[in-house]
């Protein structure tokens, strides 16, 4: 590691300035008492207690949730397959193809990909509503499901799965008794990313909502082009709280499990060693 | 602990043409695209049988344990158990049950539901799981590790959970693939023989793959020596030593000297003469000029300063180039007129030896007309 020089200060600070500045000047605007959204008169937070009357908001929240929900689920259970698909059959035809299907909407751009959900949708003549919203963020998300998955899978030991088939576990069983549950903390962060994905999503579902699916960020971004008040900056600083949790967490579980896991390998390690040098009773005795 | 030895030397299924074998190899092979790891392989392996599959890595002693398994189908030929072909019976419904190179222990499982994971899966009750655990960690020697997580266990005691686990259903057929790999010298030692003391007891049929020599002669019956996915020879570890049927099997067993030589006829008979001057006779015809070995192991060698008498004995001058000290043995390096080194071993049974051999000395270096054993191939 290198000395903290004036020059690494001063880039690291301006980096962090430059991508955390405007929302912290959001979360602080959140608790000003004017209603004025520029001009600080002191602190408050009545602008949450409002929020919880402003009903049109909080039906959006409602759809935002759920959407969130229904499609991070679907998503995980959708990318979780493509994953394991894709890290075990190595060889089935158009595998290439069914990769880079996979990740292309990783780098799609959203008007593209909300467009043609929407193009879809009138296609095949579904009422756009919540379902589609639901629809078109699984299917945005499942992409990145798989590849925090699959991530995962290329470390996975497979012998444990012939393991389990050996002892009698049918390959249903195998999945669920012992696959899944190590790969489980990879689920987990993907479906996490996948929520909150869902959760600040604006174009792709502008594209696939129709009347009575209002999500939270489409009805913010309609009330901010009438103007920005404080009680979009206090709903914007719950969700930038709530996400801020979600990617913690997921990094947290990841992190620990890790830890944990390098603590105990190193005990064993040292107690295999003690009794190597100085075997007890028990175990010379053969 | 009662001795084996009774029951290990009356015990030879393989040479009673009565008897029926257990598992039956025929004419198996397998191919991974273009490269062939098992050839026309045919083998038979016989109850209560500890068989051990030896070989180099990359010999296709693993592939043949997963085919028996289930986790490889054979590209052509047959496998059979206890008489009943295995060919589309899949992994999880074959009474056999296999302890793996690397453990294969479930991370997120403790050692009491690893060992219980194959019990739950037939459904057997909660008290006899609990109670068949129970009885599985003793033998293993591992009660007070129960709670634990693989990670939270040293190298020998994952073997040892790995054993338990895959005997707990108590299957016909263990199969174990390089079992002892992965454990020191010491605990490998000791644990040669808890698995021979295991496989007695619970009277099981154990196939157990490894690259060991030392270990595939300490533990089994009959050992199959492969190389390049074939089996080069199939018998008890005094016959693969003593009477090894081609140079392969010579040279990966153990030390050897190869004495080689031409074909003669000799009053009508074959005999070998070897560039050292001496002569053996030939049990059968062979065409005269084809090359021929014999293979003389180190301790059937005899270094004496007196010219060895006694019937048929072959002797040969040599010079001492090098002398290895063991402790229990020392090993002469005896260098021929022909220029060749031959290795001579003997056992350092008294304490001191009053006049030592010394390097450069000339000696001569003896066996017994049956010490050497002519190889062809
Ligand atoms: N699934 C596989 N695909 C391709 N080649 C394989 C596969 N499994 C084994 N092999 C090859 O077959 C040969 C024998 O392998 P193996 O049976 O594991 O040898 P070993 O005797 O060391 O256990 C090796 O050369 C290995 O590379
Ligand atoms: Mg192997």
């Amino acid at each position: 590691m290198g000395r903290w020089s004036r020059f690494n200060v001063a880039s690291i600070a301006i980096g962090f300035a430059f991508l955390y500045l405007p929302i912290v000047l959001l979360v602080v605007y959140s608790f000003n008492e004017s209603r004025l959204v520029t001009v600080w008169t002191g602190f408050s937070t009545k602008w949450y207690g409002t929020l919880l009357t402003n009903q049109a908001l909080l039906d959006a929240a409602w759809v935002t949730l759920r959407v969130g929900v229904l499609s991070a689920s679907a998503a995980t259970v959708l990318g979780t397959l493509a994953a394991l698909s894709l890290s075990r059959y190595s060889e089935f035809r158009g595998r290439t193809l069914f990769s880079g299907m996979i990740y292309a909407p990783l780098v799609m751009p959203e008007v593209i990909t909300g467009l043609s959900m929407l193009l879809l949708f009138v296609a095949v003549g579904l009422d756009r509503g919540f379902w589609t919203v639901t629809l078109a963020h699984t299917t945005f998300t499942m992409c990145f499901v798989a590849v925090v998955v699959q991530s995962r899978l290329q470390s996975f030991d497979r012998s444990i799965e012939e393991a389990a088939m050996d002892l009698g576990a049918t390959p249903v069983a195998t999945f669920f008794q012992v696959t899944l549950p190590v790969i489980l903390p990879a689920v987990l962060s993907g479906w996490v990313l996948a929520f909150t994905l869902s959760l600040d999503d604006l174009v792709i579902a502008s594209f696939a909502s129709g009347p009575g699916a209002t999500t939270l960020p489409m009805r913010i971004y309609s009330q901010v082009r009438l103007g920005v008040t404080p009680e979009i900056n206090a709903i914007c600083t719950i969700l930038i709280g709530i996400v801020a949790c979600g990617v913690l967490i997921a990094a947290l579980v990841t992190r620990r499990r890790e830890l944990q896991r390098q603590r105990d390998e190193r005990a064993a390690f040292a107690e295999g060693m003690s009794r190597a040098i100085n075997p007890p009773p028990a175990a010379a005795g053969g | 602990m009662k001795s084996l030895g009774i029951f290990r030397r009356s015990f030879a299924p393989w040479a009673d043409p009565n008897a029926k074998p257990f598992i039956s190899f025929r004419n198996v092979t397998k191919r991974f695209g273009d490269f062939t790891a098992v050839d026309n392989l045919s083998l038979d392996i016989y109850t209560r049988e500890f068989f051990a599959l030896l070989g180099g890595s990359g010999c296709g002693k693993s592939t043949l344990l997963r085919m028996l398994a289930g986790f490889e189908q054979p590209t052509s030929g047959e496998i059979m158990l206890d008489g009943q072909s295995l060919s589309g019976i899949p992994p999880y419904r074959r009474p056999v049950n296999m302890m793996f190179q690397s453990y294969a222990l479930f991370p997120h499982m403790s050692v009491e539901k690893n060992i219980a994971f194959g019990l739950k899966q037939d459904g057997m009750p909660k008290t006899e799981i609990a109670e068949r655990v129970a009885q599985m960690l003793k033998l293993v020697k591992l009660e007070a590790f129960a709670a634990r997580k693989p990670h939270q266990l040293s190298g020998g005691q994952r073997q040892r959970v790995a054993l338990a686990r895959s005997l707990a259903k108590r299957p016909k057929v263990l199969l174990l693939d390089e079992p002892l790999g992965a454990l020191d010298k010491k605990l490998r030692e000791e644990t040669q023989f808890e698995l021979m003391d295991l496989q007695y007891e619970l009277g099981l049929t154990f196939v157990v793959v490894t690259h060991d020599q030392e270990e595939a002669m300490t533990m089994s019956d009959r050992i199959a020596v492969m190389s390049h996915g074939r089996v080069i020879q199939v018998a008890t570890p005094a016959e693969i030593y003593e009477a090894p049927n081609s140079r392969f099997v010579a040279e990966f067993i153990g030390d050897v000297n190869m004495i080689e030589g031409k074909v003669a006829l000799e009053d009508g008979r074959s005999i070998l003469r070897t560039a050292e001057g001496i002569s053996v006779a030939l049990p059968e015809t062979l065409a005269e000029g084809q090359s021929v070995a014999l293979a003389v192991r180190p301790e059937k060698l005899k270094v004496s300063r007196q010219q060895p008498e006694g019937a048929g004995v072959h002797a040969m001058r040599g010079e001492i180039w090098d002398i290895a000290y063991f402790g229990d043995m020392t090993v002469f390096h005896v260098k021929l007129p022909s220029g060749k080194i031959v290795k001579a071993s003997s056992l350092n049974a008294t304490r001191g030896v009053e006049d030592p051999f010394g390097y450069d000395e000339q000696i001569w270096v003896s066996f017994e007309p049956q010490a050497g054993i002519v190889l062809k191939g």
